[in-house]
């Protein structure tokens, strides 16, 4: 009998990847075709089993609304997913992401997007706010609705990810066609090869998007503490633990993003012991009460939200990731080749040390 | 001699070519085994006395002596073993309940000896301890499940009370009376060298330790011998102990004979009385009860301490320790039936209770799949061997471990599992001042810190070796073990994979 081979979330699979990302500190909107081509000097850091990108203020006129992309089997998930949706949302459009045929990805599934709002009876016989409850939504298509996978769900935004290379899976979505003013762009390099489409990156909860390079070493002391407050880690990535701790500790439990970094990526005690008395405390205490949210293991990270990201090494900055600002445009990226691609003439690349966050935020009511 | 007599377990042999009739071994020997004959002009031996403590062994000075196993034996028998035998042998002669000490000696499985640990392979690198830092300090207790800000927005750093341990080990409850005074001093004072702490058992706290108040856990067991508002507010945190691992269901027995001089003063009670702590606490016959104990202790500490509570591992742990949880205590430490003791029931010790491994996987998954893991730390203890075995510990759940037996390995003791005799040759477990005065506190104590220096560079190098540079990120990672001989369902209960998976 024919045995199906294992989807991501049934094996866990450490991989490699190139991370990369540009950001309009004006808010100027620019199309996908920069963030496409700063990845291909990175392609061998990818193997072609996986590749996407995480595109913020791209649908203005929907803005309002809750994006939901979703990849389908068949058919049929699509109807039994879309029922669902309908008891909870007002669906305001629902449509099939656009593509372009090319002969590098293949076996594609359905792939739809749907603009939705929930509605006002729902959250209020379950008493819990509009976020929360679109969270729970993902979880629940996520882990219930067999064939069917939301892989983006935030405002003015859209993740699109695809099983091979970045700049191929860019071509696929016509990601010239968009304009947004933030891109996140993701290579991957599984060490297996289920090649599944839900398992590409960005991984995106509401409007987090994660891409992620490395391996970290403390994920199921990361997944079981995570999974207490009701996230699921599906996918047994760890782009999906870490999406989901930004947003516990982001959203749940509403700390900054720099208090979020010092959680994540904390200073050493022995660091902490030296700094004032104030500091001090503070380290003291995140570490104290978030210890199982600590990140271990190589990692670069940029953490894509509305209106700005973070970028992140781990404490021991096992992984390269650069820096570098022209003209109110910031690039980060794995490499200086993919910033120096796109962006040839910034003046200083510069490399954040282990544990320092880098955040970049658009100007207030440009975005 | 007649029915009952059991031909001696152990045999001592003495080289006589070797032996210069010094007598050191007849000093030692508390048990009275050795004697010089003066008509022979030399060393004699009385086997039967013999317990196997190994220290005429130890003093010998010219290596003269060895004991070994009697090979005197019954007839060949599988079910009915000699050890079973000899016991029904003394039952019938006595009519008494048999006694044991220290841990479970029977041939159970070891699920530590069955977990395997990871290491860091190409897609991610192992971290060199003697380059980079690693870390191995903790805090135990309670941990908020939200955060506060001041009207300035900076954050409220107040916390429950917690304890703060350089490496996740601490020195489990063995009480001054069925230790010695040497041994509790080599104790304390490792314990506030290396920054953990040690703890008093259920016998108080004598005088001249007070000032290692930081480092010490004050118990309360059923018996509340020696407790006292100083006693309280001198120890870091207060322990419940509602049971131990070596004997659940029961109290403790320190025979009269141990209670002379200080241990009586510290105790509270009249010299040579029996110390026997009741089964159960007797304001405790529920859970709402121990809320109760928990809530007292902490008005009475005001609310600067945190409460440990200790609870042998028995059939129902989870929804134990879940109840516990919930109690208001910070800390539940957990003892598996290997857990020693200076003085057990033999069929208590050796048939009730279930192993730690089991117990601690099970709490921890429980407590997280209730969502209160972050109401508690959890201390595993009853029968912590290694560096390996705290590894293995910590990722299964646990956020410490309690140690006893290694400790006093480390103080001289050779595991003869004769304690309740009171006559312990190596100072350990004995209140006769010739006895105890053979253990120094300095060296006691630098062997003690010796051990955990080494133990804390070994959980180092196998963090490194798995890519964790900190201890907070092998707590509960059970991704980082795997089993090795063991069924589906001991897999599915400790929460791992099987090797190869």
């Amino acid at each position: 009998m024919y045995k199906r081979p294992p989807l991501e979330g049934e094996v866990r699979i450490p991989s490699g990847c190139a991370i990369s990302a540009v950001i309009s500190k004006d808010g100027n909107r620019f199309c996908g075709e920069g963030i496409i081509k700063s990845m291909i000097p990175m392609h061998d850091r990818s193997n072609g089993l996986g590749g996407g990108f995480a595109a913020y203020g791209i649908y203005p006129d929907y803005k309002e609304f809750y994006a939901f992309h979703i990849f389908y089997n068949d058919n049929s998930d699509r109807i039994q997913c879309e029922n669902f949706l309908k008891d909870g949302f007002e669906i305001v459009k629902a449509e099939n992401i656009p593509i372009k045929k090319i002969p590098e990805i293949t076996n594609v599934p359905l792939i739809w997007r749907y603009f939705v709002a929930p509605l006002s009876s729902v959250l209020a016989r379950l008493q819990i706010d509009e976020k929360e409850y679109i969270a729970r939504t993902v979880m629940r298509i996520n882990t219930q609705i067999g064939g069917a996978y939301v892989f983006s769900s935030g405002k003015n935004m859209g993740v699109f990810k695809a099983v091979g290379f970045p700049e191929d899976v860019g071509r696929f979505y016509r990601l010239d066609e968009y304009a947004g003013y933030m891109w996140t762009a993701h290579g991957r390099y599984p060490t297996n090869t289920p090649g599944w489409w839900g398992g590409a990156h960005p991984f995106a909860l509401l409007d987090y998007s994660i891409v992620h390079n490395g391996e970290i070493s403390s994920y199921d002391a990361n997944r079981r503490y995570i999974e207490m407050f009701g996230y699921k880690c599906t996918l047994q990535t760890d782009t999906e633990v870490i999406t989901y701790i930004a947003d516990y500790l982001l959203r749940k439990q509403g700390l900054t993003l720099e208090e979020t970094a010092s959680v994540i990526a904390a200073p050493f005690w022995s660091t902490i012991d030296k700094k004032p008395e104030k500091e001090k405390k503070v380290y003291e205490f995140l570490r104290t009460v978030y210890p199982s949210l600590l990140i271990t293991g190589p990692f670069s990270i940029i953490l894509g939200f509305e209106g700005g990201l973070m970028a992140l090494n781990d404490r021991l900055k096992l992984r390269s990731m650069v820096c570098a600002e022209k003209d109110n445009m910031v690039y980060i990226a794995s490499e200086e080749a993919a910033i120096r691609a796109i962006a040839p003439n910034v003046s200083q690349v510069y490399s954040p040390a282990g544990g320092e966050p880098i955040i970049v935020k658009v100007k207030e009511g440009k975005f | 001699m007649g029915i009952s007599y059991i031909y001696p377990e152990f045999e001592v042999v003495r080289n006589t070519a070797r032996c210069i009739g010094c007598r050191v071994c007849e000093k030692q020997c508390a048990n009275g085994v050795h004697l010089f004959d003066p008509e022979l002009g030399c060393m004699t031996a009385d086997d039967a006395k013999c317990v196997d403590c190994q220290r005429c062994v130890a003093l010998c000075p010219t290596r003269a002596l060895k004991i070994i196993k009697n090979d005197c034996t019954f007839r060949e028998n599988a079910n009915w073993q000699a050890d079973t035998i000899k016991e029904i042998y003394k039952q019938a002669e006595s009519g008494g309940v048999l006694l044991s000490s220290m841990g479970n000696p029977k041939p159970l499985p070891v699920y530590w000896d069955k977990i395997l640990i990871n290491a860091s392979q190409v897609t991610n690198p192992p971290i060199d301890p003697l380059r980079e830092p690693m870390e191995t300090r903790v805090f135990l207790g309670k941990k908020p499940s939200t955060i506060e800000r001041k009207a300035d927005g900076s954050l409220k750093t107040e916390l429950a009370p917690q304890l703060e341990l350089s490496m996740p080990v601490m020195f489990s409850a063995m009480s001054y009376g069925s230790i010695s005074y040497n041994a509790h001093e080599s104790l304390a004072r490792a314990a506030k060298e290396l920054g953990i702490y040690y703890n008093t058992g259920e016998g108080g706290l004598h005088e001249d330790f007070y000032c290692y108040g930081e480092n010490t856990v004050v118990q309360i067991a059923s018996g509340r011998f020696g407790v006292h508002e100083e006693y309280l507010s001198t120890g870091a945190a207060i322990e419940i102990k509602m049971g131990q691992g070596a004997k659940p269901g029961i109290g403790g027995h320190l025979p009269g004979t141990k209670i002379v001089g200080d241990v009586s003063r510290t105790r509270m009670i009249p010299e040579g009385s029996d110390a026997i702590s009741p089964a159960p606490h007797h304001d405790i016959y529920s859970i709402e009860d121990l809320r109760q104990l928990v809530f007292s202790l902490k008005e009475a500490t005001n609310y600067k301490k945190p409460i440990i509570v200790k609870v042998a591992a028995v059939h129902n742990i989870a929804a134990i320790a879940s109840g516990i949880a919930r109690s208001g205590a910070d800390i539940i430490a957990i003892d598996g039936f290997r857990g020693g003791t200076g003085a057990a029931p033999t069929r208590i010790r050796d048939s009730v209770g279930i192993p730690i491994e089991l117990a601690l996987a099970a709490v921890d998954q429980r407590l997280r799949d209730e969502g209160i893991r972050n109401n508690v730390s959890l201390i595993a203890g009853g029968s912590i061997r290694s560096a390996s075995d705290i590894v293995k510990a910590i990722a299964l759940g646990a956020d410490a471990c309690y140690i006893a037996t290694s400790a006093l390995i480390a103080l001289g003791c050779h595991l003869c599992r004769t304690c309740q005799t009171g006559k312990c040759n190596w100072g350990i477990a004995t209140q006769r001042p010739e006895l105890v005065k053979r253990l120094n506190p300095d060296i006691g104590s630098e062997r003690l810190v010796n051990l955990l220096t080494a133990w804390r560079h070994e959980i180092m190098e196998l963090m490194g070796g798995m890519g964790i540079n900190s201890i907070e990120a092998l707590r509960g990672n059970r991704l980082m073990l795997r089993g090795i001989n063991l069924t589906e369902k001991e897999l599915e209960i400790l929460g791992i994979s099987h090797a190869g998976e």
